[in-house]
């Protein structure tokens, strides 16, 4: 399964060295509200879930993401 | 949304935003209400006075008696449209909106910090998901690819789509591209996949109306979905002259497209986020974190229910740029307060239009003669 850190480089279509703990959501132009619909659709893909509306718009930072993705029941 | 609170009100002292999004966003009565915003509202003046040059001299040349009150003095929309009105130094922008304007004028500039982003995306959720739930259902939108397509350029429709985009899944789009033709194998293979369960349609009211409910009209077909949700969203400027009426829109929709609950609201680009929702009732809604108000336009007096006046809206959100409370070109008239059959407090309203292009100077005349000469050039 590809790891957590690839599916936000390639949703947001940045490298992969840019993707740390806490990258922001809206502090770069490449991750803003068109690349987090694609990030959350490649996230429900890959981890076959659905999230609440809350959720998604808590998902701000990948160090968020994975804590939320644990109360999916997803195993990061 | 731990640890959220420092990042979005630590940049205004005594701002107190983190209640508006702990109370349920249409339960407060009006004194409480008006306890919680009204403070609010004064808050953001002060910030706003304290760190935009030009919203001060605006508000320094109302004198002791400003339009709209002490707490917060409203100023006009085309404000936007002659100035760069900022509260925030260049470097945290992040990103700037255009309304669509009126042909012939200049589009509105609003400028938008990390945190008033981050606080429009918070309150229309608010207000959205109490109208919808928190399930995101799957999703048709009423328009085309391209409107959302480039990252760059921000329309106001493409930001509107976006912004509705969060509460649905599965995004299907039913037209194909600029031409607004309808993308029959889209819409097929989504009716297909959901027919029968509950799905969530946006567009913009025109469309709506014009790209898809007329179309299916015309060519005698239905969408085959049952307890549809349609939000939309735009003005009837342009179904006026077809002389459609909202309760018309909706037969139509339902019938043709089984959305059983349709939901138009009221927003403007210059306060995203704290829109105006349509109630099962038909009136629109102020949310929490929003008021409504109609004025009078000689002398700017507040107008009581049942008299169409000039709509100023007000709103906590903006802390970027000074936009909490504004005077709008729209007409429209408070239906009540705290009294809608629906259950949700707060006011009620209905919007009756643009004012015509001579009122608006006349307004705009009224407000940007004494701060704005300058730079009339």
């Amino acid at each position: 399964m590809k790891a957590l850190n690839e599916i936000f480089a390639e949703a947001l279509m940045i490298d992969i060295g840019r993707v740390t703990d806490d990258l922001t959501y809206n502090s770069i132009p490449e991750w803003d509200s068109v690349a987090h619909m694609a990030l959350i659709a490649e996230l429900e893909g890959v981890y076959d879930i659905m999230l609440d509306t809350d959720d998604i718009i808590a998902m701000s930072t990948p160090a968020i993401a994975r804590d939320i993705l644990t109360k999916y029941g997803v195993a990061l | 949304m731990t640890g959220e609170t420092n990042v979005t009100s630590g940049t205004v002292p005594a701002s107190r935003i983190e209640d508006f999004f702990t109370a349920d966003p249409f339960a407060l009565a009006r004194a409480e209400k008006q306890a919680l915003l009204g403070a609010e509202l004064a808050v953001l003046t002060q910030h706003h006075r304290d760190h935009c040059g030009a919203y001060d001299a605006i508000l320094a040349s109302y004198g002791t008696t400003p339009p709209g009150g002490a707490g917060a003095p409203l100023i006009p929309v085309s404000q936007f449209k002659l100035h760069n009105l900022a509260s925030v130094a260049p470097a945290q922008v992040f990103k700037t909106m255009t309304s669509s304007g009126t042909t012939g004028q200049a589009p509105s500039r609003i400028v938008l910090d990390a945190d008033t982003a981050r606080l429009q995306t918070r309150a229309l959720a608010r207000i959205v998901t109490s109208f919808i739930g928190p399930q995101r259902l799957p999703m048709l939108i009423i328009d085309n690819p391209a409107t959302v397509k480039d990252r760059r350029t921000f329309s106001a429709r493409g930001a509107g789509i976006l912004g509705l985009m969060t509460f649905g899944r599965d995004h299907h789009y039913a037209l194909t591209d600029e031409t607004m033709a309808i993308d029959w194998p889209s819409i097929e293979a989504f009716a297909e996949k959901y027919a029968g369960q509950s799905i969530l349609a946006f567009g913009f009211t025109f469309m709506v109306w014009k790209h898809l409910l007329q179309r299916l009209e015309a060519e005698g077909r239905r969408l085959p979905f049952e307890n549809a949700i349609l939000i939309h969203s735009g003005g009837w400027k342009k179904l006026e002259a077809e002389k459609v009426s909202n309760d018309q829109f909706k037969a139509v929709a339902q019938a043709r497209a089984g959305f059983a609950r349709v939901h138009n609201f009221y927003g403007m680009v210059e306060q995203t986020g704290s829109v105006f929702m349509e109630c099962e009732a038909g009136r629109l809604h102020a949310p929490l974190f929003a008021d409504i108000a109609f004025r009078d336009p000689v002398d700017w007096h507040e107008l009581p229910a049942g008299q169409p006046g000039i709509v100023q809206v007000m709103s906590v959100l903006p802390r970027s740029y000074p936009g909490h409370s504004l005077l709008t070109e729209d007409l429209g008239e408070l239906i009540g307060e705290d009294d809608c059959p629906c259950g949700r407090n707060g006011r009620t309203f209905r919007i009756h239009g643009r004012l015509a292009k001579a009122e608006v100077r006349g307004c705009s005349d009224t407000f940007t003669a004494p701060a704005a000469a300058p730079s009339h050039g």
